[in-house]
């Protein structure tokens, strides 16, 4: 008798993982069979889990998806290229792509290449970090990913190396029904810094399942920007998680946008191994029709004089659904930390919703956490005000929702992108009301 | 200055109003033609702000009955956004912060919208940068301006010189300024009444509401107003807005009852 599975992304990752040829890295296959031990052992949450009560994965386990062993046919990445972004690594449906990638000259101590062409040479680094930060034994979905783990993105900053480029990852989804799992390693040595650039976007309009984990260590003063890009297809589920460690003093600045994907879930998960770390972690969804975009952060201060600061903003139209969780956590030892949290939502038609909750835990007692939310539409006021200057009722109102996005936009370091992502707010402004 | 064969710009002919079920406006008279200059005056609560918000159409103000002709159009027949490009122009007592909007880019679409509508050409941000820093010396503001968001973090003064700088911008017929000398330093005052002064001319009008006489040393009304529980209970020239300085509103109104 055939059993039907509730669940056939689990089967077919789970199938795949075990189906991987053994790495020469020991460490590498014990971590991928505990992790396929996970994936076997954990459940799928449904919306009864409260990290999933907004969230229900009926749309995941209705597809039918395989991974992909073969890069496909070439995509033109021309209407993606970041032109301060020199060095370029694309992965197409999760296999990487050299033809699509752009593999510059970069400076002494700086390496930027695959998991598997760097695994001989960094093992001892790898095995420190790969699949050390990212939890797999409680999270089903970065089980799998580690489940699977054959090539990823290797980013490695020697000490006191700061590079100016921008580095642009880029992953394109061009099948339909197809299963990727993304992987991103990045290490930033003691003073070192960069700009990272992790792009996610479709030359597909059909549905796929996107599993993505990215891992970032931070050694001491050094510095990471971060910015996230989800622009999958429409029909696609978007699931990733990103652990971020911050060594003292180091610094960690990203924005995370969702734009796309039927579905989407993004884990942020930071913490502050250090004394005096800083993360600045800002978000925008803008979603409209039937989508739903869920970012949960956790924003762990486990040592004193931590700093963090964090504006996550949505713009809902249509019947979308944006749901955010931010948790924050003050350890006992962590005196002096000083946290602020704002989420701020903008709904624009009756039947769009939003979900949001501030989750603050603090056992010590000498810190300065404040947090706030919002949910509202337009300000009439500032609407009136255009209006009372000749602008018309649509302009206004594109022109104030787009201001709201643009608050986070223009924060991302990297000026082209900016101005790109200022046109897609400002078409999908313009589509959605 | 009045000059009775000139054209009526506007023509208020007894205009109610409410604002949540609350009558403010009882039956507002109000003639005003090109070329004057018109004080409207009187004491708190008394309607003055809901009037200048009526004409300008806000949304929270329901007109429940009379007629306002604007250069010979029902104005009420006309959005907000239409007033403003048939050149209505209010100037807020309070203007509004709008974080995100850069304040050039604010002023450029207000003016290719208005501007634009009146068959002038639109000006790209070039061009439009060169016209507005034009503008601008008029009332002594910083070219930093423009880069900042609109009005977001700007000071009293620095709002009211903004609103000027709009209505230099859109060239209106009729300017309705609400309170613009309120939260103004006396420097302040003299830059942004020296800026209306010049844009005043015999082709336009400017209805000023005012607490206060202090404006009025600056710009000269040819008419003043005297509003009070939505209506208008005295008119005079601008030696009345001196006599309201010294004697207070309470004459006017204890004459009122007694009349």
């Amino acid at each position: 008798m055939n059993v039907v599975s509730k669940h056939p992304f689990v089967d077919a990752l789970v199938a795949g993982g075990r189906a991987l040829p053994a790495s020469t890295a020991s460490w590498l296959n014990l971590r991928r069979s505990l992790a396929l031990e996970r994936a076997n052992a954990l459940s799928v949450p449904t919306t009864r889990d409260e990290e999933w009560r907004f969230t229900d994965l009926a749309t995941l386990n209705k597809l039918r998806v395989e991974p992909v062993g073969q890069a496909a046919a070439l995509v033109d990445v021309a209407p993606y290229a970041v032109s301060e972004a020199a060095t370029r690594l694309a992965f197409v449906d999760g296999v990487y792509a050299p033809a699509l990638s752009s593999r510059s000259p970069l400076p002494a101590g700086v390496t930027v290449g695959t998991l598997a062409e760097n695994l001989n040479i960094q093992s001892a680094l790898m095995g420190v970090h790969l699949a050390a930060h990212a939890d797999f034994n409680e999270q089903v979905f970065t089980a799998l990913n580690t489940a699977w783990l054959r090539d990823g993105v290797f980013i490695h900053i020697a000490q006191n190396t700061a590079l100016s480029e921008p580095l642009h990852l880029l992953f394109i989804a061009t099948l339909k029904d197809a299963a990727s799992c993304p992987r991103c390693l990045i290490v930033a040595e003691a003073g070192a810094e960069c700009t990272v650039i992790e792009d996610y976007v479709a030359a597909t309009t059909e549905a796929y399942f996107t599993n993505a984990v990215t891992e970032i260590a931070i050694k001491p003063n050094a510095r990471v920007r971060h910015v996230r890009l989800q622009r999958e297809s429409m029909q696609a589920v978007h699931i990733a998680s990103c652990a971020v460690s911050l060594a003292k003093d180091a610094s960690y600045v990203s924005q995370s946008i969702a734009f796309g994907a039927r579905l989407s879930r993004y884990n942020l998960d930071v913490i502050h191994k250090g004394e005096g770390a800083e993360a600045v972690i800002d978000g925008l969804a803008l979603i409209s029709g039937q989508q739903l975009a869920d970012t949960h952060t956790t924003m762990d201060h486990a040592q004193p004089n931590g700093r963090c600061t964090q504006l996550h903003k949505t713009i809902v139209g249509g019947a979308a659904h944006a749901v955010f969780n931010g948790k924050v956590l003050v350890r006992k030892d962590a005196q002096l930390t000083n946290s602020a949290q704002q989420s701020r939502n903008l709904l624009l038609s009756s039947t769009a919703r939003v979900d949001t909750k501030p989750q603050l835990e603090i056992f010590a007692d000498d810190v300065k956490c404040a947090h706030g939310a919002t949910v509202g539409q337009l300000d009439a006021e500032q609407l009136f005000y255009l209006k009372s200057r000749g602008l018309p009722d649509t302009q206004a109102r594109n022109l104030l929702t787009y201001a709201f996005g643009a608050e986070i936009v223009d924060r991302i370091p990297v000026k082209s992108l900016v101005a790109q992502l200022e046109k897609t707010v400002m078409a999908q402004t313009q589509a959605s009301v | 200055m009045i000059n009775s064969n000139a054209k009526t710009l506007l023509e208020i002919s007894g205009l109610t109003a409410t604002v949540a079920g609350v009558t403010i406006l009882k039956g507002i008279n109000l003639t005003v033609r090109a070329g004057e200059v018109h004080a409207i005056m009187g004491p708190n609560g008394s309607g003055k702000s809901t009037l200048a918000k009526v004409l300008a159409g806000h949304p929270a103000y329901e007109v429940t009955g009379g007629t306002v002709q604007f250069e010979g159009q029902d104005l009420f027949a006309l959005a907000a956004e239409a007033r403003a490009r048939a050149g209505l122009f209010l100037g807020f007592q309070y203007p509004v912060e709008i974080p995100g909007v850069s304040n050039s880019s604010f002023l450029r679409l207000a003016y290719n919208t208005v501007q634009g509508g009146r068959g002038k050409d639109e000006l790209d941000p070039l061009e439009f940068d060169d016209y507005v820093r034009e503008k601008m010396k008029l009332l002594e503001m910083s070219p930093e301006f423009l880069d900042r968001s609109v009005n977001d973090g700007f000071s009293g003064g620095e709002k009211k010189r903004n609103e000027i700088l709009q209505m230099a911008i859109l060239e209106p017929r009729v300017s309705v300024l609400d309170e613009t000398d309120s939260g103004l330093d006396i420097d302040a005052l003299r830059i942004v009444a020296g800026g209306v002064n010049k844009l005043l001319t015999a082709d336009n009008a400017c209805v000023l509401v005012t607490h206060y006489q202090r404006l009025l040393n600056y710009i000269t009304p040819d008419y003043v107003h005297v509003m009070e529980s939505g209506r208008v209970i005295k008119t005079g020239g601008k030696e009345l807005a001196l006599e309201l300085e010294s004697r207070g509103y309470d004459w006017l109104l204890d004459a009122k009852v007694t009349a």
